[in-house]
């Protein structure tokens, strides 16, 4: 087929307005946090102590962590999604190891050593470990699946942010119903969840997000 | 650019053409070398281009979006030949910017992947390509809605990308 003959198609093709691809990444993550914000209401609940926790620094601080982890990673998802290898803003993600880091340093200095094992552990690991991977799942397949309108230079790094933010919203849910608030446990459980549903993205944006 | 990007089918239809001539440039010194239909490989970039528009970001330059999208197809269509290579991106800007000259020349592959539309498919393609009707001509001539039209041809383009993707291209 003659280039001129090829070129015609693509303008008849190109009759409607596009749709920028940073509008399919917003609605992707606003449908995301619905989503899963429609699965924590219909399957678990805010913990008991609600309504003291919200005066809890420790409770605060715990999402604050996940609130920042989530906006920043956000940040870098337009950018993720075109075809110029630069990522703008990547410093902006030692936010909230930062802020966490803290958090862990302050609560070693104010709590005495012999119960540090019994924070770090808290009362249900387990949980954190299978529901911040439950809760990340549906702003990760909203946002892979807008990220595949997308042109990503580096695929696996575009689908690794892509489920950083989706575990950060899956965490900062997850908070909500979360009896421990020590940084220490925070640090050790949320990190690794989120981590693991990180790595997870990362492989699957290798595979489905080339293009 | 801008222009292009609201729907405007005549600006866009100049602003491809106006890509071809650079892209060829571009192309032509780097598959050539590696014996490839060159006019193939820029089909493929002008296809990735316009999948793809929704990526490039209004008033910002738009020679460096083209020529990562280009690179990255350029590296593909190589690397389906079995042939590993670096294509410096600063390269590709530069003999973006500096080329001219122009004919209508013509590819195989996408000749050959036609073949693997179906039916209906190929002829809203043939038709609004090589037959040169405006969608709504077409629809007129296969008895089809505009907006079935459209969809369909909207279609194609989709199949054929992924039929560069994932064929090795034919000797």
């Amino acid at each position: 087929m003659r280039t001129d003959e090829f070129i015609r198609a693509l303008a008849a093709d190109g009759a409607r307005p596009v749709v920028p691809i940073e509008r399919w990444l917003t609605g992707a993550l606003l449908s995301g946090i619905a989503l899963s914000t429609m699965l924590f209401l219909a399957a678990l609940h805010t913990r008991q102590d609600i309504m003291q926790a919200v005066y809890a620094p420790a409770f605060c601080f715990k999402l604050i962590v996940t609130i920042s982890l989530a906006a920043t990673a956000a940040f870098l998802l337009s950018d993720a999604a075109r075809p110029m290898p630069r990522i703008r803003w990547q410093r902006a993600l030692l936010l909230a190891p930062a802020l966490l880091a803290a958090g862990v340093i302050f609560e070693l200095v104010t709590v005495p050593a012999h119960s540090w094992p019994a924070r770090l552990m808290g009362h249900n690991a387990a949980h954190c470990l299978s529901l911040i991977p439950l809760l990340a799942i549906a702003p990760a397949a909203c946002l892979l699946a807008a990220l595949r309108r997308g042109a990503p230079a580096h695929p696996a790094l575009a689908g690794a942010i892509a489920g950083l933010v989706s575990s950060a919203v899956g965490a900062t849910l997850y908070a909500l119903t979360c009896p421990d608030d020590s940084a220490l446990f925070v640090a050790t459980w949320y990190s690794i969840a989120i981590i693991a549903v990180t790595a997870a993205s990362a492989y699957l944006g290798s595979r489905i997000l080339r293009w | 650019m801008e222009r292009s990007l609201q729907g405007e089918p005549r600006a866009y239809e100049q602003l491809l053409v106006l890509l071809t001539v650079a892209l060829r440039a571009v192309v032509n010194s780097r598959a050539r070398a590696a014996g490839l239909d060159a006019e193939d490989v820029v089909q493929e970039v002008l296809l990735a281009l316009h999948l793809k528009r929704g990526t490039w970001k209004t008033g910002t330059p738009v020679a460096p979006w083209v020529a990562a999208i280009a690179r990255n197809k350029i590296v593909d269509a190589l690397r389906r030949r079995g042939q590993r290579t670096e294509v410096s991106i600063e390269s590709v800007v530069e003999t973006l910017c500096n080329e001219t000259a122009d004919d209508g020349r013509s590819a195989q592959d996408v000749e050959h992947m036609l073949e693997r539309l179906n039916d209906r498919q190929r002829q809203v393609v043939r038709a609004v390509s090589i037959e040169g009707y405006s969608a709504q001509e077409a629809a007129q001539r296969l008895q089809m809605s505009e907006v079935a039209v459209r969809v369909t041809l909207h279609r194609s383009l989709k199949t054929l990308a992924a039929i560069f993707r994932t064929v090795p291209s034919e000797d």
